[in-house]
């Protein structure tokens, strides 16, 4: 199972021809996901890493039935694009372009939110690693290596600290179901919340670890559907203990503007929510570990 | 990015916000002669920092006469003010701005901000203007009206009557009202402005509505398309070091610590950081050195977390995903053979090619201390600090 791709998911990648789109279309296809082909509007026609490009988003879902898609169009083009995959029916979409600017993301969620649901794209990033089912699919620009198959779900804002938290966890023999990289900035396509709901339903996630950081109010809404909706234990870790008020910590969204923003908040009112805190982000695999013992 | 009162107050004027009479001075001399251009016989000396609660600060004098503006831009000019919202370093004034004085009837707070929750534009209002809001809703937050703005049609004539209403404005003011709200909406929208603020927005005895703070600051990853706004930047109110870092494609935050860190990755950086402090030390600063750690990054990144003279001992952590272990050790050595360090530094390799890393690092001849893991570097590099000022101290004494 796992959650959003598996090896069957039918993958194009939007800036398919550009260097950056190129390097990680391969590394995906050597990971072994399923890329059926690519976006460059104005080389349609023409092939690429052995795979068919196409002008338009429509074409490869009519001619290679595409269901997924990731993003390498620079910061100025990139909500076009997610909106161009979404009216095209593509279902998944990663969007690991940084630097989106905010109005672009809000005019992209009110173009989504025009869908019905059960027609409507899911979209995770933008400004994300992406997203990996180990030894199945891998959607994302991550080291596929370092996550072993397994029964845990991670749900993360960050790249690297969602890294550290693989690795970490690959050290005990724990493995993963999907890792899900929601990205670091202030509006993005779908929320921790989001992300616990299909780990919820998903049969082989028995844990979610959500590694969260300051700012925003996403962690906290994620542990009241936890308490509320899940039957799954939820890990939390909290990023930024240090960050001063008003300082942006590098993310876009990692900046405490209100109460409730804080790591030591957001820390306490998980933990009245029944989420189980890791006390360090060295801690994150034995946190993960111990509630697995216990299951 | 954030602007200055008089820019945002120039800006807002062109959509139709009502302003009063002012002018720049850049000397006690020159606020005399924006005085008397502007005549009457009241004065607001303002200066131009990024930051509110200038007021409260001193940095807001009301003057009677032109002695008194004098006086008022000397002891201004060159002045470090303190807010809370500028941190104990304060921020130097360097310009001022002097305004008609304005004979206020009502105090009213406005703003327009992105609101992560509902994804949408608010716009926040109240009749008790000139208050620092954080303070306002925490004691009464009744007297707040939130209106969300649906991004599909905008901002609507009716949410804008609704708004000034619940300020408390008469009916005779509401057309006038109406033009502000909306102007501070197209400024926002044609701008990229990611929060607009006019504290406080003021009637007047005669009956006009005047913007007489605003504050306006802009969506950073817009700026692509916002060149005038970009033009505005006043380099003086930004941290020379962060300015240093951005320019060369790098995220620092300086802090009061004295720990210095390189790390790839905002959330590992901030994981990092905690750890330096659960270990009992403090981060000198925060400094993502993002994916592309090339050894011409590394070596710019060490000359940043080493400019901070206070700092004690370097830590490196870096998780090398679409890195490569052994590009970023052989970058670590060529940085550290280069500025020759004084300090000790602590390496913590991980991910892609990590043994191969390690065994430059070692073979190196260098004395870098390694770490495996992320609470064994921050421990390392805590012991490394007490060393360095045990030392200090014993050679002090």
């Amino acid at each position: 199972m796992a959650i959003l791709i598996d090896e069957t998911t039918r993958i194009i990648v939007q800036g398919f021809t550009g260097k950056i789109g190129s390097f990680h279309a391969q590394d995906m296809i050597n990971y072994g996901s399923n890329v059926v082909g690519g976006i460059t509007p104005g080389k349609g026609g023409q092939t690429h890493l052995g795979l068919p490009v196409f002008n338009t988003v429509k074409e490869a879902v009519r001619e290679v039935g595409a269901k997924a898609s990731i993003i390498f169009v620079p910061p100025a083009f990139a909500a076009d694009s997610i909106m161009e995959a979404a009216d095209a029916g593509i279902k998944y979409c990663v969007a690991i372009t940084d630097g989106i600017p905010t109005q672009d993301m809000m005019t992209v969620k009110n173009f989504l939110r025009r869908f019905p649901i059960e027609q409507r794209m899911i979209l995770t990033g933008p400004n994300c690693a992406g997203t990996i089912s180990p030894w199945r699919a891998m959607l994302g620009i991550m080291p596929g290596h370092i996550y072993m198959k397994g029964n845990v779900g991670i749900v993360g804002r960050s790249g690297t600290l969602g890294y550290e938290a693989a690795d970490q966890m690959k050290r005990l023999n724990i493995g993963i179901s999907t890792s899900v990289g929601i990205g670091g900035d202030p509006i993005n396509g779908s929320s921790h919340r989001d992300i616990l709901e299909k780990f919820e339903a998903d049969p082989e996630t028995k844990v979610v670890l959500m590694i969260g950081e300051i700012g925003g109010p996403q962690e906290v809404e994620a542990g009241i559907f936890a308490r509320e909706h899940m039957t799954k234990p939820v890990i939390a870790y909290i990023a930024g203990l240090t960050a001063p008020e008003g300082r942006r910590m590098g993310h876009a969204g990692a900046i405490i503007s209100s109460a409730g923003e804080s790591a030591a908040e957001k820390v306490a009112l998980l933990r009245e929510l029944g989420v189980t805190i890791c006390p360090t982000p060295a801690a994150m695999g034995d946190t993960v570990a111990a509630v697995l013992a216990k299951l | 990015m954030d602007i200055h009162e008089y820019q945002a107050k120039e800006i807002l004027s062109g959509y139709g916000v009502k302003i009063a009479e002012g002018g720049m001075a850049y000397s006690p001399a020159e606020a005399v002669q924006r005085a008397r251009d502007i005549g009457g016989h009241l004065w607001a000396v303002k200066a131009q920092i990024h930051s509110g609660a200038r007021g409260k600060a001193g940095g807001i004098k009301i003057c009677k006469t032109h002695d008194e503006v004098e006086a008022a831009a000397e002891a201004l000019l060159g002045k470090r003010l303190i807010t809370h919202q500028t941190g104990p370093a304060g921020k130097v004034c360097g310009r001022l701005y002097i305004e008609a004085g304005t004979d206020i009837v009502k105090e009213l707070y406005f703003c327009f901000l992105v609101d992560r929750s509902s994804e949408r534009i608010v716009m926040v209002g109240s009749a008790q203007g000139g208050m620092e809001i954080e303070d306002l809703a925490e004691n009464n937050p009744d007297a707040i009206t939130k209106i969300y703005i649906e991004p599909a049609v905008g901002l609507q004539d009716y949410q804008a009557r609704e708004m000034a209403f619940a300020m408390g404005l008469d009916p005779e003011l509401m057309s006038h009202a109406v033009k502000t709200i909306r102007g501070c909406y197209r400024a926002l929208r044609e701008l990229d402005v990611s929060m607009l603020e006019i504290n406080p927005l003021v009637v007047t005895r005669s009956g006009e509505l005047i913007a007489l703070d605003a504050k306006m600051g802009f969506d950073d990853n817009a700026l692509f398309r916002q060149q005038k706004i970009s033009e505005l930047r006043d380099k003086t109110q930004e941290d020379p070091r962060e300015m240093a870092a951005a320019d060369r494609g790098l995220s620092y935050v300086g802090l009061d610590g004295d720990i210095g860190c390189m790390i790839n990755g905002a959330g590992l950086a901030m994981a990092t950081m905690d750890m330096i402090k659960l270990a009992g030390g403090e981060p000198a600063n925060f400094l993502d050195v993002g994916g592309g750690a090339s050894a011409e990054r590394t070596e710019k990144a060490f000359r940043l977390v080493l400019a901070d003279k206070g700092v004690k001992a370097m830590l490196v952590n870096i998780f090398a995903g679409i890195n490569r272990c052994d590009w970023i050790a052989e970058g670590v050595v060529e940085a550290v053979k280069k500025i020759d360090m004084k300090i000790p530094l602590i390496v913590r390799l991980s991910g892609t090619n990590v043994e191969e890393g390690r065994r430059i690092i070692q073979e190196s001849g260098l004395p870098i201390i390694t770490a495996e893991t992320l609470a064994e570097a921050a421990e390392k590099a805590v012991q490394a600090r007490n060393a360095v000022v045990a030392k200090e101290a014993a050679q002090g004494a």
